[in-house]
């Protein structure tokens, strides 16, 4: 699978960069082992790196565990934040030296919608990883209008089976209430991306009207709930269900107060998921401590995903820490170790559940950085037209390939990795190619942001104004 | 001490404690939350010798930790003798106990810097009329804004102003410590000015007579006779300190016991109910124990050793 995928990579570029990715590509990549140069002693030895309790934030945990920090000359403190506004202030004045963050958080901070700071990611921690779940009765209404085999139903679900319900939600004078982590969170984006293959209209944000609520014209009101409280907060009647990554979809399983209607990696295959940000003026200061760190954490993304997930039972162990996520060891493993449970019973084979470390998820590709831009000017979070160009910069101004090259470079001077493990360097243009691999059968090409929000019937086109 | 007393100041409190835990054993498993259902106090035990057990078990981990990196510092001096080494703290995760040593640091020294503004504040309050009138506002205005409120000013602020490269004391310790300081400076501030200003007439005569200097007034007539009153201020501001510093742990994820809770609330475990409880009967024994140990400060410093202390 992941062979052919690269293969597949492999023959677009070669394709579309021509003579130049052939000449500089090899020139690159015969000098890349013997041209690189030792990542000299780190700045700030010291760290502390935060977190959020959600079993993605692995990669920080295993290299801790493993002494991958350590081999680097880091010693890095590991804290648990409460959410992801506080995680983000923490990084931004400085109370964190870097932090497991939202795909869209260093991307927003950017371009300055909520907080405004310079956020870099050299970093992507992982593919996949969420799921949407709904109360037990929000369930028992969509189920009829679920297709059914053998009793079980036909997955994945579209939203189509959601919409009767609002319906019904609506002539009843009550609003449909569903919870996501945070503004800017892949979450966000999924979920309204769900809901408007289905026909549902999520609603849009005004930030130039002060509206940063995101419910005009919508048919669900959208609001944010902290991660680990999804759960308590769906049994307390407060939302009728959620989109958040693991554990937390699991444990409205195990706790029979919800039921688990779709996975990301069915709204999206292999979606890219949370990456790594630091303040652009961290990086800026302490380069090598900045390289070392995301060599150590390449290296757990690694182990995380090393001969076919074999680690990922002591990965279990290691997060059922109460330092760590903390919740039982069962409902993190339905999921890490490629399964995942729909209804009660109901437990299926989702081998890419969570991917750390194949199909590259660890290196920062602009075209991820440009889908998430492309979804916040679709929702309204950047309320002016902007060109393509103005998305390639933007992705370049954050994610930061250049970082991660020198870090794999080193792991693979040292011999701790192989040349094939990543990307081709020389080659690489930051653009995965073309994919179509997405719920609603779109077709996403990273180069041409404008082109691909104008195919969807919900959400603004390109050339509207908020 | 006969009969009755000895009752009532042994067995009483005895059969108190006895009765509420035999309630809570056979009332708390008729609750059953999506966790389970709730620990009684046999179970609340368990959780806490895996508690202490924990902590022995990182107490174990930093040994090795520093071993390793002797180990790796050993390699460097071998490879090259003029290797710069360094022996860095530990990282782990702070254990219940720790949290606890935390909060107390945490508490106590906001605690005394708002003792220190709060009683000199008081004193001259009580003796000026003037000062009095321009100060009642702000201290009735001050004085019921809750924790939550002042925390993200003093999360803001402190970051604009507390700006070091190598800071002496974490953010988040001067966040915890100066939200307790503005929430607990209130009773001190407010007792301190009524005991000053209730001094008896005859004492201010006699003050009068005998010309004494306003510093000596104020060290002689003043503070002996203000004392009972500023201790009470002084204890309630404790009271409030301490509560405080729990929701603004828990608030902003600053260490303590009130991050342990929060976190343990997120963890959603099987074990994280019974763990809750334990930190809260540990918060409550460690309030009163705050309390008696003012109570004998008190005994300490005050003039009339004969007055009615509870």
């Amino acid at each position: 699978m992941s062979n052919i995928h690269v293969t597949e990579r492999r023959t677009f570029l070669k394709k579309a960069t021509l003579a130049l990715a052939l000449t500089l590509g090899m020139g690159t990549g015969l000098l890349s082992t013997s041209a690189y140069a030792e990542i000299g002693k780190p700045e700030k030895a010291d760290l502390k790196l935060g977190f959020i309790k959600l079993t993605d934030m692995a990669p920080l945990a295993i290299a801790y565990e493993k002494g991958f920090f350590e081999d680097e000359g880091l010693f890095v403190k590991l804290e648990a934040q409460a959410n992801w506004k506080v995680l983000l202030d923490g990084v931004v004045d400085g109370q964190l030296d870097g932090a497991h963050m939202l795909a869209g958080q260093p991307l927003a901070a950017t371009i300055g919608f909520g907080t405004k700071a310079d956020i870099i990611t050299p970093f992507s921690m992982d593919l996949n990883g969420n799921g949407i779940t709904v109360s037990n009765a929000v369930w028992e209404k969509m189920k009829p209008h679920v297709e059914m085999k053998d009793g079980k139903p036909v997955h994945p679900i579209k939203a189509e089976a959601l919409k009767p319900v609002i319906e019904e939600y609506k002539k009843g004078g009550k609003p449909f209430n569903l919870g996501m982590v945070f503004p800017v969170s892949t979450h966000n984006y999924e979920l309204r991306y769900w809901l408007a293959a289905g026909g549902i209209n999520p609603g849009t944000y005004a930030p130039a009207k002060d509206d940063i609520k995101g419910q005009i014209g919508a048919d669900v009101m959208i609001s944010v709930t902290p991660p680990p409280q999804m759960p308590a907060t769906m049994e307390a009647g407060t939302i009728d269900g959620y989109c958040v990554g693991e554990p937390w979809n699991q444990q409205a399983v195990a706790k029979g107060i919800g039921v688990p209607v779709i996975t990301d990696y069915e709204i999206w295959k292999n979606n890219p998921e949370k990456v790594f940000g630091i303040t652009k003026a961290f990086a800026e200061k302490n380069p090598n401590t900045t390289a070392r760190l995301v060599k150590a954490l390449i290296r757990a993304a690694y182990w995380l995903d090393e001969n076919n997930n074999a680690n990922r039972k002591e990965a279990v162990e290691i997060l059922s820490k109460p330092e760590y996520v903390g919740a039982d060891k069962v409902v993190l493993a339905n999921s890490m170790t490629g399964t995942f449970e729909y209804e009660k019973g109901d437990k299926r084979d989702v081998p890419d559940f969570n991917v750390f470390f194949r199909h590259n998820a660890t290196y920062p590709y602009y075209s991820d950085a440009v889908w998430y831009l492309t979804q916040m000017r679709r929702w309204g979070q950047i309320g002016e037209p902007k060109d393509d160009k103005w998305f390639d910069e933007t992705a370049k101004q954050v994610y930061r390939p250049d970082i991660f090259k020198t870090a794999a470079e080193a792991l693979i001077a040292e011999g701790k990795l192989k040349k094939e493990d990543f990307p081709d360097f020389g080659a690489e243009s930051g653009y995965k190619p073309a994919t179509s691999d997405f719920i609603d059968g779109t077709s996403y090409d990273g180069t041409k942001p404008n082109e691909y929000i104008e195919q969807f019937k919900i959400g603004l086109k390109k050339d509207e104004k908020v | 001490m006969n009969s009755k007393q000895l009752f009532q100041t042994f067995a009483a409190p005895f059969l108190g404690i006895l009765l509420f835990l035999a309630i809570w054993q056979v009332g708390a498993p008729k609750i059953v939350t999506s966790l389970g259902a709730v620990p009684g106090p046999v179970q609340v035990f368990e959780q806490f010798t895996g508690l202490v057990d924990e902590h022995r078990a990182a107490r174990q981990k930093e040994v090795e930790f520093y071993q390793r990196q002797e180990e790796r510092n050993a390699t460097a001096l071998a490879e090259d003798p003029n290797a710069e080494i360094s022996v860095r703290p530990y990282t782990g995760k702070a254990t219940f106990f720790d949290q606890i040593v935390t909060s107390i640091v945490t508490v106590m020294t906001g605690f005394v810097l708002a003792g220190f503004i709060a009683i000199p504040l008081g004193i001259v309050a009580g003796l000026s009329q003037t000062v009095y009138a321009a100060l009642n506002p702000l201290i009735q205005l001050f004085k019921p804004v809750s924790p939550l409120a002042w925390l993200p000013i003093v999360t803001m602020i402190v970051s604009a102003v507390y700006v070091s490269d190598d800071p002496t004391f974490d953010k988040s310790f001067i966040n915890s410590a100066l939200t307790v300081l503005l929430c607990c400076l209130w009773p001190t501030i407010i007792n301190t000015t009524v005991g000053v200003a209730n001094i008896s007439k005859d004492l201010q005569n006699v003050s009068k007579v005998l010309r004494l200097s306003w510093w000596t007034h104020v060290r002689k007539i003043v503070l002996p006779s203000a004392i009972p009153m500023i201790f009470t201020g002084l204890r309630l501001s404790l009271g409030i300190a301490w509560m405080v510093l729990i929701a603004a742990e828990m608030l902003a994820q600053n260490p303590g016991l009130g991050k342990f809770v929060w976190d343990e609330f997120q963890n959603g475990s099987s074990n994280s109910l019974g763990r809750i409880m334990v930190a809260v009967i540990v918060i409550g024994l460690i309030g009163f124990a705050l309390d008696r140990g003012m109570l004998l400060l008190q005994r300490q410093v005050s003039w009339d050793k004969n007055a009615a202390l509870r």
